[in-house]
């Protein structure tokens, strides 16, 4: 196993922990301790259990089981599954994946390009209000969602939007209440993961690799695109797979900016939503199974990224 | 001389001027539309908004739902890192990873869960309904859910701090003597109550402005609401002064994210946040 341990430069709160997993508890291993020295063992890890099983494990559970759960209107396993299933499969549900994951995609791409971007330019550059700008791209994890989606729906709104109305006026395009509107959305809420996933990553490439490119007579776009994109593209991926997984779970910034029409501009959270105000609590715990998969899977994937760079640093 | 590391001024200037239009565009803009549209009506007004009974009563209810969830998801988080730093243990990493689910999960989902046990056609709906206890549409149904949202805040900033500080000084401070309350206190508490306040604040940001998980255990109850479900609310209503309110109501949430934003960055440049190790290092090729 690689023992490093190294700190990266800033804080960078949001990387997946587990992936860094790998690390922790790396470093004390060489000295052989006894099991338990300090006290506080049995208290700490109960109560962690116990708070960890109350809150997200056994809520979870309650929604799996809900999916193969007999009730009044399903009275059979069966029944209750082909419910799932059909909710799950059901044209409404499938145009409101589409809109979901499309967007949520479309939105995470953009960020992968203009977090590069700013991660580059914020690393590599000196300009003026550099660390006051550097700060702000913090901005959408401490925005609430709520008041980003109607501070975007003033700017975009066709009635009296800042630019909303002009761009109506003048070129006839409806950016609010259509998926232009969530893409805007999303791409707020999306921003920071690229950008603070790149920027340790960017800011540890060492000059020599590039200096080296240089005397070879790389140019200086050839470096970029020979060395030092393929350094950092496993970070670059990350950054956008985060955005995206961020993205297809929101909801409070797209109830503003979105009209929510059934298998038009309607999006998998809302019709979570829809299907609990209906009563229909199988279909609901379908959709939200649904889902947890996904969000699973963009994890399995993060996790791969990681296991693969390990893999090559190690062969490295 | 010009260096190997240089890039070519136009790139330089691209790509700056890209960084400041895309981030001047997307993340300033809204915060100024929020300022001027809350206080284009007047101070009078913007106060009246901000005292008007539901935004009240929304306000109370932030604040009380942030100072149940901070404090309890706090201490899981403490006692997490103390657990998973300082002892080994089987199933440590899946320990981590479970705590780090409701990260990935739709916030929306992490409401779901708590309507489908609480609900009326949830698992306890008719034992609550015939004992008369409300927990869906009301206070403990909103702090669940929100709880739920934030509960690895605080643990997964803790637990890389504290590995990296290990457990010598603990274990010092145990061979002169000291009982385990004071071990905590006296040793593990001053080196990591920057990186405890630092979770708390994040948590707090998240638990004071989470709408997805909120809107689902609150429905539209009138006097169940939290401050940015009663932002949708005044959002949705259809007379004049709604729209002004929603905006009254979402400068003080912008507020707070700003507060959040300066504790944040400054605890970060003084070098007390705690620095999660990066997953993704570089790695050139050879």
């Amino acid at each position: 196993m690689h023992a490093v341990s190294t700190l990266p430069e800033k804080g960078h709160n949001f990387v997946p922990m587990e992936t860094a997993q790998g690390q922790l508890g790396q470093s004390r291993r060489s000295g052989r301790r006894r099991k338990h020295i300090l006290p506080g063992f049995h208290l700490t890890l109960g109560y962690t259990l116990v708070y960890l099983s109350a809150i997200v494990l056994l809520p979870l559970l309650a929604l799996l089981l809900k999916t193969i759960t007999p009730t009044a209107n399903y009275p059979s396993v069966y029944k209750v599954v082909g419910h799932v299933i059909e909710v799950a499969t059901d044209t409404r549900s499938l145009d409101s994946y589409r809109l979901s994951f499309g967007i949520s995609f479309a939105a995470a791409l953009i960020n992968g390009v203009f977090g590069f971007i700013a991660a580059w330019a914020l690393i590599r550059y000196q300009f003026p209000g550099k660390k006051f700008i550097d700060a702000l791209v913090d901005l959408p994890f401490a925005m609430p969602t709520s008041v980003a989606g109607l501070a975007l729906c003033q700017i975009f709104s066709t009635h009296s939007g800042y630019l909303g109305g002009p761009l109506h006026d003048w070129f006839g395009w409806k950016i609010a209440y259509t998926s232009w509107g969530i893409l805007i959305a999303l791409t707020f809420i999306g921003f920071p993961f690229v950008v603070r996933t790149l920027q340790p990553v960017l800011s540890d490439l060492s000059a020599e690799v590039e200096e080296a490119a240089a005397c070879l007579g790389a140019n200086r776009w050839q470096t970029f695109r020979r060395v030092i994109f393929p350094a950092a593209s496993p970070a670059l991926l990350t950054g956008i797979m985060l955005a995206f997984g961020r993205g297809v779970g929101e909801y409070g910034s797209i109830v503003f900016i979105s009209s929510m029409i059934p298998y038009l501009s309607e999006i998998t959270p809302q019709l979570i939503i829809i299907k609990l105000d209906e009563n229909d609590y199988v279909g609901a715990a379908g959709l939200g199974l649904v889902m947890l998969l996904m969000s699973f899977v963009i994890v399995l994937t993060v996790n791969c990224i990681q296991y693969v760079v390990s893999r090559r640093r190690k062969g490295a | 001389m010009k260096r190997a590391t240089t890039d070519p001024w136009v790139a330089r200037y691209l790509l700056v001027g890209t960084t400041l239009a895309f981030i001047l565009f997307f993340l300033v803009f809204p915060v100024f539309v929020i300022l001027i549209e809350a206080l284009r009506h007047g101070l009078a007004f913007y106060f009246s908004a901000l005292t008007a009974r539901h935004s009240v009563t929304a306000i109370k209810m932030t604040l009380m739902v942030a100072v149940t969830v901070v404090p309890l998801n706090t201490i899981f988080g403490v006692c997490a890192a103390w657990a998973i730093t300082h002892f080994k243990f089987p199933g440590k990493s899946l320990l981590i990873s479970l705590i780090e689910i409701p990260l990935w999960v739709s916030p929306v989902v992490g409401g779901l869960v708590f309507a489908l046990i609480f609900g009326n056609q949830g698992w306890l709906g008719t034992w609550l309904e015939t004992h008369k206890i409300q927990i869906l549409f009301a206070f403990p149904g909103i702090v669940l859910a929100t709880a739920f949202v934030t509960f690895p805040f605080v643990a997964r900033g803790l637990i890389p701090l504290m590995q990296a500080q290990g457990s010598a000084e603990e274990e010092a401070a145990l061979t002169l003597g000291a009982n385990g309350w004071q071990l905590f206190w006296r040793v593990t508490f001053p080196k990591i109550k920057w990186g405890v306040l630092y979770g708390m604040i994040l948590c707090n940001a998240r638990a004071m402005g989470e709408f997805g998980a909120v809107s689902v255990v609150a429905g539209s109850v009138d006097d169940k609401m939290t401050m940015p479900l009663q932002i949708e609310q005044y959002y949705q209503a259809l007379g004049p002064g709604g729209l002004p309110r929603a905006f009254a109501l979402a400068s003080l949430l912008l507020l707070l994210s700003v507060i959040t934003l300066v504790i944040k960055i400054g605890l970060e440049w003084r070098r007390l946040a705690p620095q999660v190790i990066n997953p993704i290092k570089p790695s050139l090729p050879h």
